[in-house]
């Protein structure tokens, strides 16, 4: 029962990653339509970018975070800028080809500016360690949860409350009214990419915090694409869910059946992905998403 | 395609023609002569590059029917080689099979695995679509892991050398030739399914699903064949890549593979044969370039020497397809259409 609870408690923490990675993605798909897989790439430089800041430069917390925040904003817009905005009315596959790009030049330039090396700065932010009996909850689980708790709810808020945020939501139902209604579209996708960095950047730095970042988190990044097929593309709640959802069940069915597995294991790299199958087959816009209904 | 100024199709025969005028065959002739003669001229290093080129080409052909025609979009393409590629070394090590009986037997595996997951092909489309194939890529690879008995696991197993006649092919010569018949083959093989009815019905689904169905196409059997011949030109490509380096392991069929097939067929054009052999051709020619500039870069900047050939690579891989993206989506086939239309219609271009 221990081990079974243990298997829990981390796959707790790996479903938080899951569900950092995944709100970004949903916010930029929401505002247009637009599939991003570098999100993953973002959460990796976010946890590089804070350790320049926190353990280079040595600054506090407070500065780190802020300056990271404006690098994000930064790398938003020309990301944007640069290379999404010209790809507007083009084929689904063009949009995807180039998240795939921007992917692999950031691994590229990570691997340039940071060496490729597993960095980790513990100490820096706080850590909350509970004890339950036998169980010990590292803190990846209990900072992962309330960040994304309050990432979460910041974002409800500006969505519902803020002219911004309503903007978004008009161009995420119908770009072209929203065009009409005198909203600049160009600006809005341009706030979506500025937040998914936000969001990335912010993981990131925790991420790095708790546990260290390295180049191979971003392929963490291609995992959470099942956490977005399950909890539906456009819900940032279900990613949240779904995260949870499938850290806990890989980490269980990792846990209890690689043992039995000729080959060595290895079920928590393909679960997810066994997940992804599953959903398509069965449930295509996910636990929480829109029903699409195609039209001729 | 447009036919050079002042030559026109009189008949059915001059219009179904591929070479069409006396200039395109002495090209084409001349081309295949200098193909065919590359051992002559290149040392062994660039042998070895332009038969992996051959391979990649056979590869892309495939992923140009299944994506560029028929448009389903595939990010599983390396695990359906690795499937042609461990098939054919299991047949050819374990069973004893030739070489020349295991190669299509491998094809026809992948693509029967080509089959099994194209199946949600049929339901969904686009961005889910793509999801499934990248599943598929990582369940594959897995599998073939897990069989340790079989495959050897990620240790993989030798691959024998191919023979024919009691000659064993096993030198950069023999390699390329091999390599290049059979590129050449598939090349005419991928040049004429597009001009056949399958082909063109593969094109109507791309174009408009609903109105290719209204048409009278049966979706799911277009749908599935195009799985099943994209994946039979990978497997062809695995299984030579597998015997080529005479050891198959899931290490010569990274992920990565897959993404840079679908760059390759932008950078060269979608949709196009041509495309296909430029992209596949010009991207595999910048691995090169960056092999070469790597070491001198980390001689010039000795502090960043240990990451600037690693991030080299990969950076210039991503650049390039992003300039293509914005600025020539249609690829270097276009490019090479305008500039023969240009000379072709000199001096009266309007």
């Amino acid at each position: 029962m221990t081990f079974f609870l243990q298997l829990v408690i981390s796959g707790f923490a790996l479903g938080m990653v899951y569900a950092l990675i995944a709100i970004g993605f949903v916010i930029i798909f929401k505002c247009s339509k637009a599939f991003n897989i570098a999100q993953g790439h973002f959460v990796m430089l976010g946890g590089y970018i804070g350790f320049t800041f926190l353990v280079t430069f040595g600054l506090p917390i407070w500065a780190a975070l802020l300056l990271a925040i404006a690098v994000a904003i930064i790398m938003g817009l020309f990301i944007e800028r640069l290379t999404l905005r010209p790809l507007v009315g083009q084929p689904i596959l063009a949009v995807i080809m180039m998240t795939i790009a921007l992917a692999t030049v950031f691994e590229g330039l990570a691997t340039l500016i940071w060496g490729g090396e597993y960095k980790t700065y513990h100490g820096v932010l706080p850590t909350i360690n509970i004890q339950l009996g036998d169980l010990s909850i590292p803190s990846e689980t209990s900072i992962g949860l309330i960040v994304s708790i309050i990432v979460v709810t910041i974002l409800m808020l500006f969505f519902r409350y803020t002219k911004s945020g309503l903007a978004m939501r008009a161009t995420a139902e119908d770009e072209q009214v929203a065009q009409s209604a005198g909203i600049r579209v160009t600006t809005v996708y341009a706030l979506s990419w500025v937040i998914a960095c936000i969001v990335g950047v912010i993981g990131g730095i925790i991420l790095g915090g708790v546990s260290g970042v390295m180049i191979p988190l971003a392929n963490v990044g291609l995992k959470a694409l099942a956490v977005i097929l399950l909890g539906g593309l456009d819900s940032i709640g279900g990613a949240i869910v779904a995260g949870i959802i499938l850290g806990v069940s890989e980490n269980v069915a990792a846990g209890y059946l690689d043992p039995l597995l000729p080959g060595g294991g290895g079920l928590a790299n393909v679960f997810p992905f066994i997940i992804i199958l599953i959903v398509l087959i069965f449930r295509p816009h996910g636990l929480f998403g829109l029903a699409e209904i195609e039209r001729i | 395609m447009a036919l050079p100024s002042g030559i026109f199709n009189q008949s059915y025969g001059q219009d179904m023609a591929i070479v069409r005028t006396r200039t395109q065959w002495v090209i084409l002739l001349v081309f295949l002569a200098f193909l065919f003669t590359c051992p002559i001229y290149f040392n062994d290093q660039w042998l070895t590059i332009i038969t992996i080129i051959g391979i990649t080409v056979i590869s892309v052909h495939g992923l140009n029917i299944l994506t560029g025609y028929c448009g389903q979009i595939s990010l599983g393409h390396a695990g359906f080689m690795a499937v042609g590629g461990f098939a054919s070394a299991v047949l050819s090590a374990k069973l004893g099979w030739s070489f020349w009986a295991a190669l299509p037997a491998a094809a026809l595996m992948a693509g029967m695995v080509g089959l099994i997951f194209g199946l949600p092909s049929l339901r969904v489309k686009g961005f889910y679509l793509i999801l499934a194939s990248v599943a598929a890529y990582f369940i594959i690879i897995w599998i073939i892991v897990q069989l340790y008995d079989v495959t050897g696991g990620i240790f993989g197993l030798a691959a024998p050398r191919p023979e024919i006649f009691g000659f064993v092919i096993k030198s950069k010569a023999s390699w390329f030739y091999l390599v290049m018949i059979i590129a050449c083959l598939a090349t005419f093989f991928a040049r004429n399914i597009i001009r056949t009815r399958v082909g063109r019905a593969f094109i109507a689904i791309r174009d408009n699903e609903r109105a290719a169905e209204v048409m009278g196409i049966n979706i799911w059997v277009y749908k599935l064949l195009a799985f099943f011949i994209g994946c039979v030109f990978a497997g062809v490509a695995g299984s030579l890549l597998v015997h080529y380096y005479a050891w198959a392991t899931v290490d010569q069929f990274p992920f990565m593979d897959s993404i840079w097939y679908l760059g390759m067929l932008i950078v060269g054009g979608m949709g196009s044969t041509t495309g296909a052999i430029l992209g596949a051709v010009s991207l595999k020619l910048l691995d090169e370039l960056v092999i070469i500039v790597g070491p001198m870069l980390a001689e010039t900047f000795p502090a960043i020497a240990a990451q600037a050939a690693a991030s080299l690579g990969l950076m210039m891989h991503g650049l390039v397809i992003i300039v293509f993206l914005i600025f020539e989506p249609r690829g270097l086939v276009h490019r090479w259409h305008m500039i023969k239309a240009y000379y072709q219609l000199w001096p009266f271009s309007h």
